[in-house]
């Protein structure tokens, strides 16, 4: 164990340029997956602000007594994607309508009855926000027999379905090619690093090393550069988000990956790094 | 100790570099390999060392069946061989001592045993003094000695040499083979490749001439009491 790891960082000292070399290559490669990945966590945090608004108002028939939209509201609430429901009677409404709608403000002032309907707010859970969710409760609330009529933005909740699609999407698939272009590059540097050493590698075999003890030091090396390479690029991914930050206004709210996709980064580092050595040492070792 | 019976190998392009090969070789001899490039000498060590398989035929070395021998048993098929080459093979960025190490450490040799048996066999090869010089700084007969010492640090039964003496001038030759003398005369059995006919004349070790692949001399046949009691 003590020479497999003296054997993986003399390798370092041999060959400092080629190693610097590596590890820069992982870190942009996984600082590219970096900031492709903050940009989506960052587009989902601004998509989480508008899904929550995602709302469906359901307007209840004048004279309902009392009692039965107690219960109903109360049976609502517990609908597993429903988060919270507000009744909102005729006055609240009306109170509502002029405060928000300024326009209008002296035609509600001068009306003698009340044209605004009572309604239920009702909102959906996290996670329960997508176009079909929405439109089941709402054919669930249309159940009841005082309600009138149910409205939710329909077309908007389906356009967000399909941002948010498309986003995840594209980011699979920069993430894959992304990935993919590391595991080459970090196979070839370990793979010039066998080349350079096949001398070494060939009197290895000659006195009698078994193929394990010979890929041994290669393995731990590609895990180390991956591993740096993956710290290092969450250094730069972090001096770019502070950049961002510092230098737009309108990005003030950007967030930082959590200290666990750090720690995801850092292992997926470690994995394209090992993944890169075995299948460059295990080629090169079946050539001899 | 080692035996081939009818070991033929050909090469990929059909053209043969043995051609049905037979002999034993008994513990503790001392034996030449001579013939003109090309005539099969590497090609017999290489098929000792499990370097290359032979395409008809059977080799057994050590109690291996080396003709049919798993890929994971090779290593251990080596770790009873010591192998010494005429570019010496010595890794330049190490010391003497640590290319010697090196052959132990990489066995798995316990780590407090290393010192004690790489400083013995240096001491062996007559290289007690220079441990710590690179490659670089020792002479060809030097550094010919030091993998010579790589060899045999794993005290193995059967040396092989392939041309040791081929990138070295007379006395460093002499030196050199004296050495592998001495090693054969401690009981272990040397396997020795060489043009050099005047070190063949010099003794009466046994002697195997190959020609076009084929072996057209073997000394031991001309003494038929001597080879039964083998």
């Amino acid at each position: 164990m003590r020479l497999l790891v003296r054997e993986a960082l003399l390798s370092f000292k041999r060959a400092p340029l080629l190693s610097a070399l590596s590890i820069t290559t992982i870190a942009f490669s996984l600082f590219t997956i970096g900031l492709f990945g903050l940009v989506a966590i960052n587009m989902r945090q601004a998509l989480r602000g508008v899904e929550s608004r995602v709302e469906i108002v359901a307007y209840i028939l004048r004279g309902t007594p009392l009692e039965s939209i107690t219960t109903a509201s109360q049976d609502i609430a517990a609908f597993p994607e429903v988060a919270s429901v507000d009744y909102i009677n005729e006055e609240q409404a009306l109170a509502q309508a002029q405060a928000e709608l300024v326009e209008f403000r002296d035609a509600y002032r001068d009306l003698a009855v009340n044209p605004l309907p009572a309604s239920f707010e009702i909102r959906l859970k996290d996670g329960f926000r997508d176009a079909a969710t929405v439109q089941a409760v709402a054919d669930r609330v249309r159940g009841f027999g005082f309600v009138e009529d149910v409205r939710f933005g329909r077309e908007w909740v389906e356009r967000l379905d399909r941002i948010r699609a498309v986003a995840g999407l594209v980011g699979v698939v920069i993430g894959i090619a992304f990935a993919g272009a590391a595991v080459v590059i970090i196979g070839t540097t370990i793979r010039m690093a066998v080349l350079q050493r096949a001398r070494e590698i060939a009197i290895m075999r000659l006195v009698g090393a078994t193929n394990w003890f010979i890929r041994g030091p290669f393995l731990l090396e590609g895990a180390l550069k991956g591993l740096l390479g993956g710290a290092l690029s969450v250094t730069i991914a972090y001096a770019a988000y502070l950049l961002f930050r510092a230098n737009a206004s309108a990005l003030s709210e950007l967030v930082f990956f959590r200290p666990y996709h750090v720690g995801l980064g850092l292992l997926f580092g470690v994995a394209i790094g090992l993944g890169g050595s075995v299948v460059s040492v295990g080629r090169h070792l079946r050539d001899v | 100790m080692i035996r081939f019976s009818h070991v033929s190998k050909a090469y990929p392009k059909g053209e043969l570099a043995l051609k049905d090969v037979s002999f034993r070789v008994s513990k503790g001899e001392f034996l030449f390999l001579t013939g003109h490039s090309g005539a099969g000498k590497s090609t017999i060590l290489k098929l000792l060392y499990a370097e290359q398989r032979p395409t008809h035929g059977e080799v057994r070395v050590s109690g291996f069946l080396v003709s049919s021998l798993a890929r994971s048993e090779v290593a251990r098929l080596r770790r009873r061989l010591g192998i010494v080459f005429q570019d010496f093979r010595l890794l330049e960025d190490r010391t003497a001592e640590e290319n010697v190490a090196f052959a132990l450490e990489v066995t798995g040799a316990r780590a407090d045993t290393v010192p004690t048996r790489v400083s013995r066999v240096m001491t062996q090869v007559g290289l007690a003094s220079k441990m710590r010089a690179f490659p670089s700084e020792l002479s060809g007969g030097e550094q010919q000695r030091v993998a010579i010492a790589r060899a045999l640090v794993n005290d193995p039964p059967i040396l092989l040499a392939d041309e040791p003496t081929g990138n070295l001038d007379e006395r460093a030759t002499r030196g050199v083979f004296q050495l592998l003398r001495d090693i054969n005369a401690g009981g272990t059995c040397v396997v020795m490749a060489t043009h050099n006919l005047e070190l063949v004349r010099q003794t009466h070790y046994r002697t195997i001439e190959l020609r076009g692949g084929e072996i057209v001399y073997d000394s031991a046949e001309e003494q038929p009491l001597e080879q039964e009691a083998l």
